[in-house]
């Protein structure tokens, strides 16, 4: 059996509306969208940068509710993991991308790559986070193992998050230094913008289930590997084996 | 309880004959303490940061007692005949916790003493009080995560770097409030003596989730690696 593609007629219907959408955003925020009067053309960044968090939140959300369901069924089907694995890591791509897109915007509106705010910094939290539970997922093991190991780091790290949100809030709160500027981001947005925003969300969200159920069969495909790479293997030296006797 | 006590009682017997605390573990804590003087290079800025230091240290020590505290299970498989000896595996989670807990509660009262010494640090009057409460406090949530953790990664390959890459992030939180907390039982200019006590608020939450999480979480951990 031979697999050239890992896409299907829901996939490419997919993937052909995520390009669809992308190339309208792309045209109406770089052209059709006024830009803002107070923050000029840096605006057109947040078509970008609001719908990558929202993707990166969607992804470990998914990760979370993903690994519940692989230990309540006691990781009997690796189905829920290998979801699990996969939204992580487009969650962490997208994270980055907020990360990226968020301080090239503050650098033009606040004037600093990074300020040490409550939602910046639990989100460098989140990051961080996920990369540890990627790289538990990289450790070249039994899937089952893999499983069962993963499922606990995304199960703890959904505890973890609202523990480090709050102590920041509370640290930031308790500190008296004045802010250096107004960090207030809001935006006031005419219906076209808003419209743009909103296909942004849509054109990422298609684009994240498509690379979801990719990666989430290429998995699949690399644990059935490992079979019937090892039985394949078996097979081999045996037949080295029965020839070197009959020899 | 009594499980408990006798799991404690064994880590703890392992490092007093081993010495690993004291002849590695503490030297290198102490080292960082000096390193950071020298990095900052500066007594005012010091004094300000010495609260936050201390605990940077601390974590960075724990990384190190956490692996030593799982290689001596993991070595001989004796995690193995040790959960196999009690019924219940978040007993032996308590006990590991415990023997940390010891450990770590020696080694921050030595980090405390060189800040006072290194860097011009001071206690008094009624902030002693604050200072042993935020020293408890936060290393029971260091040893309860510490001790989480240290069995996520039990038997991983390359397991010496995942520790931090994990636990780091989930220290943070423990970081901020005892760092501030610290401060104020130091006498810091920026926060006062409320809002000190306020922090072991949020140490003492952090130690009771973690503690709960570990022990229902240290069953399935143990059970899938052998």
């Amino acid at each position: 059996m031979t697999v050239s593609s890992t896409g299907t007629p829901t996939t490419r219907v997919i993937g052909g509306l995520a390009l669809l959408i992308t190339g309208w955003v792309v045209v109406s925020a770089f052209f059709i969208t006024p830009a803002d009067s107070v923050q000029g053309d840096s605006v057109r960044i947040m078509y970008a940068h609001v719908p990558t968090a929202w993707i990166a939140y969607l992804a470990f959300v998914t990760t979370a509710i993903a690994s519940g369901f692989s230990v309540a069924r006691r990781h009997r089907t690796l189905g829920f993991d290998r979801v699990a694995g996969a939204s992580a890591e487009v969650g962490v791509l997208f994270m980055a991308m907020t990360l990226i897109t968020g301080s090239l915007w503050g650098r033009l509106t606040w004037g600093t790559f990074w300020q040490w705010d409550p939602r910046l910094t639990t989100t460098l939290f989140l990051f961080v986070t996920y990369v540890g539970y990627l790289a538990v997922r990289r450790i070249d093991t039994d899937p089952r193992q893999r499983a069962s190991r993963s499922s606990v780091i995304a199960l703890l790290a959904v505890l973890e998050i609202p523990l480090v949100h709050f102590s920041v809030v509370l640290w930031r709160s308790l500190h008296q230094e004045a802010s250096v500027l107004n960090t207030d981001g809001d935006v006031r947005l005419d219906g076209l913008m808003l419209f743009t925003l909103f296909s942004g969300v849509v054109a990422f969200t298609l684009i994240f289930v498509w690379l979801v159920i990719h990666r989430q069969r290429l998995t699949t495909l690399s644990d059935l590997e490992r079979v019937v790479g090892l039985d394949a293997a078996i097979t081999a030296r045996r037949a080295e084996n029965s020839a070197g006797v009959t020899a | 309880m009594n499980t408990i006590v006798a799991v404690a009682k064994k880590d703890l017997r392992i490092e007093w004959r081993t010495r690993t605390l004291l002849a590695r573990v503490v030297p290198f804590a102490l080292l960082v303490l000096v390193l950071f003087a020298v990095a900052l290079d500066s007594e005012a800025l010091l004094l300000r940061a010495a609260a936050g230091l201390v605990w940077m240290a601390m974590l960075f020590s724990t990384m190190l007692v956490v692996q030593r505290a799982f290689d001596i299970e993991t070595s001989d498989a004796a995690m193995d005949s040790l959960l196999a000896c009690t019924a219940q595996p978040s007993r032996v989670f308590y006990g590991k916790a415990l023997s940390l807990f010891v450990q770590l509660f020696a080694l921050a009262a030595v980090l405390v003493t060189a800040a006072v010494v290194l860097y011009g640090a001071s206690v008094n009057g009624n902030r002693v009080v604050l200072l042993v409460t935020v020293v408890v406090t936060a290393t029971g949530g260091l040893a309860t995560v510490g001790t989480l953790y240290g069995a996520v990664v039990a038997n991983m390959t390359g397991r010496d770097s995942l520790l931090p890459l994990l636990a780091l992030p989930v220290l943070a939180p423990l970081l901020i409030a005892a760092s501030r907390a610290t401060e104020a039982a130091f006498g810091s200019q920026t926060i006062d003596l409320a809002n000190g006590w306020a922090w072991v608020g949020v140490l003492v939450v952090y130690a009771i989730v973690f503690g709960s999480a570990g022990a229902a979480a240290f069953s399935p951990l143990t059970e899938s690696d052998s």
